[in-house]
């Protein structure tokens, strides 16, 4: 693929915990038109410090030029951007699905077992199933999922660990310990 | 560990008051030197305008005639100094009017403390009167923003704000503070900020960048260097002046680059962009090696990037990392302030002369003189040109004066036949482009350095902009020359339409007021010109007087300004007529 071609990148982003800062890291993407696939925000592995990470489907030239534009204002540590594999990630869908399908309709006994679906809760009304994986794992449970109805359903951000090391962890002790 | 253990121990020992939050405001300007503010009063900021009451003898607030006035003043004040301008206002529309001139500052570079006031904090997020979310709005155009809602915060926050409008990329910053963090007591002490731990604003310079940097330099047949005010606002001045003189490298500037070179120095080669000069356009072209130095690749300056110098080798010496490759792919990068890289970059450089090199520049010089310069300076038609005041006031001035200018054709102008032999005197607005910031903009210059001379050079369009601020220069005697170059048209658009809208001059005509008797309801001493026999005397009586001067001069309705690259054009394709 050449950095001329769109294609999805994952945006690691070590902050501040700052209440104006996902406003300013949008800010970063809207004025260039890029619509962003996925967010995420979430604590990192040191303490007080911030993650964010945000999936975009764009060309690298463009990629290389946003993570400038991010790593610039002033609360952010460090910004990174993955392809996807280079990462390794999960995506989470929550399905809510009337109670009683789940003992009349026996093949969606079947198709929450095949696909490592997990039941959260159940109850008279309503189970909830919870399924954690690739989008298009997720997409395929909702395909095969829908013709017996939903109730409910969403698709959380993408949240990834990166392959190699990550030497933000080193910095961030540097500073740390600064 | 060491100077951690040093700097707690200050802080301990440092005296603590029980102070409220709006002196401390002013306490805290006074802490980092500020001596002068422009701002406006109003209801959410009210302490701490009755404690500038208390401090006028240590702190001078000037009150401007519109909030946006106060930015311009604050960002005047900052280009000719290098020092932090600092505007004050209200919530609310004091906020907003405040906005302007803050993504001036942004895209400009300039390092600018904002303060507003904010409401009560219970009151924040319920329409109350006045209020506006201004930390939302003016986070796109601010290097930083942050709101404090707790008197103790304050000294912290404020502290931090000068620290990151002035370090590394310089930028405006803007703090709001809620009515009730200002009257609420606290025990006040006050620390600069020295490091924001995820803020590195100088990146370290590679030796190894600079040492490529000297051999493509000095394997250069045709090396050319674009400077822009990274240079000034690193204060590397001396040094482009010797990496120019030693390698003898013909050199061009940005706008906001103009006057770190005097206009008279050799191997000042021009203005680059859309309305700079023939040589350096033409032969950015023609280069094999463009160094550009503190300089960020504007649209205005490179045309169409597809054929932007594509046959040269690009070195670019520069402090914000995110430039590198922004706009023009560079072969060596070398990150860092220009002053400490070029400080590094002299003693690898060969001397040299590059003396067929310098010939291209002057005999395209030439060309450009015999076509426009000329026709400007020398005209023989009736009509008096802009270009023909610019020369008087360099006459007078002996090109030492700061030139403030507004936007559109005077400004080009200005830029093109200013003389600039001092530093820090091309005060424009250059990447926002903002009408209306001349006139403002050259009060903070004069406060900031009254044995200057300032001369402000607006349109009759920019200058009705902000006009008010008259009221400001009388007020502050502020011993301002003011100059509108009278065409009676918005003259940049106009051209435009002229030009690429087959001359319908939609919207561009202006039916201007009495300039002199509005000058003189400010008991301003104004002036007006007509002819040109008049001219020069009256650039004399202005230039003479101690106090603010007015000039009206009528220029040619529908002069155009040359050389012009045509919007989305190559450099190579640039218009002498």
């Amino acid at each position: 693929m050449s950095i001329e071609d769109k294609q999805l990148f994952t945006v690691s982003v070590y902050t501040e915990n700052n209440i104006g800062l996902l406003n300013r890291i949008s800010a970063i993407f809207q004025r260039r038109h890029i619509n962003i696939e996925s967010l995420n925000t979430s604590p990192s592995e040191i303490q007080g410090v911030s993650k964010f990470t945000i999936v975009v489907n764009i060309t690298e030239v463009n990629m290389k030029k946003i993570i400038g534009q991010i790593e610039k204002q002033v609360e952010v540590i460090k910004a990174y951007y993955h392809k996807l594999d280079e990462i390794i990630y999960q995506i989470a869908g929550l399905f809510k699905i009337k109670s009683e399908l789940l003992f009349e309709e026996r093949q969606i006994q079947n198709i929450i077992k095949e696909s490592n679906a997990r039941i959260v809760t159940v109850n008279k009304v309503f189970f909830v199933l919870e399924k954690s994986g690739k989008k298009e794992e997720i997409v395929t449970l909702y395909n095969q999922l829908s013709p017996f109805g939903i109730m409910q359903y969403t698709r959380s951000g993408l949240i990834a660990v990166t392959k190699e090391e990550m030497k933000i962890s080193s910095l961030l002790e540097a500073i740390k310990n600064n | 560990m060491e100077t951690q253990t040093i700097k707690s121990t200050q802080k301990s020992t440092k005296k603590t008051e029980r102070i409220s939050g709006s002196e401390a405001i002013v306490r805290c300007l006074i802490e980092e030197g500020v001596d002068i503010l422009y701002g406006y009063p109003g209801g959410a900021i009210m302490p701490v305008y009755d404690e500038l009451y208390k401090y006028q003898d240590k702190i001078h607030h000037v009150l401007t005639r519109h909030e946006q006035g106060a930015t311009h003043a604050a960002q005047g004040y900052a280009r000719i100094s290098g020092k932090v301008g600092v505007a004050m206002a209200t919530s609310g529309p004091g906020a907003t009017n405040l906005i302007t001139g803050i993504a001036d500052a942004q895209i400009d570079s300039t390092p600018m403390v904002c303060i507003t006031g904010q409401v009560p904090s219970h009151l924040l997020g319920s329409d109350a009167f006045q209020e506006t979310d201004i930390v939302g709005i003016s986070t796109p155009v601010t290097k930083w923003n942050c709101q404090v809602t707790k008197a103790e915060d304050i000294p912290s926050v404020i502290a931090k704000a000068f620290y990151i409008a002035k370090s590394g990329r310089p930028g405006p910053v803007l703090v709001d503070i809620t009515k009730d963090a200002q009257f609420n007591e606290f025990d006040f002490s006050y620390e600069k900020c020295t490091q924001v731990r995820s803020y590195n604003p100088v990146p370290l310079t590679d030796v190894i960048d600079v040492e490529a940097a000297a051999k493509l330099i000095n394997t250069a047949k045709k090396p050319l260097i674009v400077w822009g005010q990274g240079v000034i606002l690193g204060q590397a001045e001396e040094q482009l002046k010797a990496v120019v003189e030693k390698a003898g490298i013909p050199a061009a500037w940005t706008i906001l680059g103009a006057s770190a070179i005097p206009t008279s120095h050799p191997l000042n080669v021009g203005m680059v962009g859309m309305h700079g000069n023939y040589a350096p356009n033409i032969l950015t072209n023609e280069c094999d090696v463009l160094i550009a130095i503190g300089m960020r690749f504007d649209d205005r300056v490179t045309g169409s990037l597809d054929t932007y110098a594509k046959q040269a080798k690009v070195i670019h010496f520069e402090i914000d990392p995110a430039e590198i490759d922004k706009n023009v792919k560079t072969d060596v990068a070398v990150l860092g302030d220009a002053k400490t890289s070029l400080e590094l970059l002299l003693p690898l450089l060969d001397k040299n002369s590059h003396k067929e090199w310098h010939q291209q520049f002057k005999d395209l010089y030439q060309i450009e003189f015999d076509k426009v310069i000329k026709k400007d300076l020398y005209p023989t038609k009736e009509g008096l040109t802009m270009a023909e005041v610019l020369k008087e006031i360099n006459i007078r001035s002996e090109g030492k004066a700061a030139i403030v200018s507004d936007v559109g054709q005077h400004q080009m102008i200005a830029c093109r036949y200013a003389d600039f032999n001092v530093s820090k005197s091309n005060i424009t607005s250059g990447g926002l482009g903002t009408m209306g910031f001349g006139l403002p903009a050259a009060i903070g210059a004069k406060m900031a350095a009254p044995e200057r001379e300032v001369v402000s050079i607006s349109g009759d369009g920019g200058y009705q902009m902000t006009i008010q601020e008259l009221g400001t220069i009388f007020q502050q005697k502020a011993a301002v020359k003011i100059v509108v170059l009278n065409n009676d048209f918005l003259g940049m658009v106009r051209q435009w339409q002229q030009l690429f809208f087959d001359k319908r001059y939609a919207s561009t005509e202006m039916i201007n007021p009495d300039f002199v008797k509005i000058a003189e309801g400010y008991y301003i001493k104004a002036r007006k010109v007509t002819k040109r026999k008049e001219l020069a005397e009256a650039v004399e009586e202005m230039m003479k007087s101690k106090e603010a001067y007015f000039l009206e001069v009528c220029v040619e309705k529908e002069d155009n300004v040359f050389p012009m690259i045509p919007s989305g054009a190559s450099v190579s394709d640039i218009r002498l007529e």
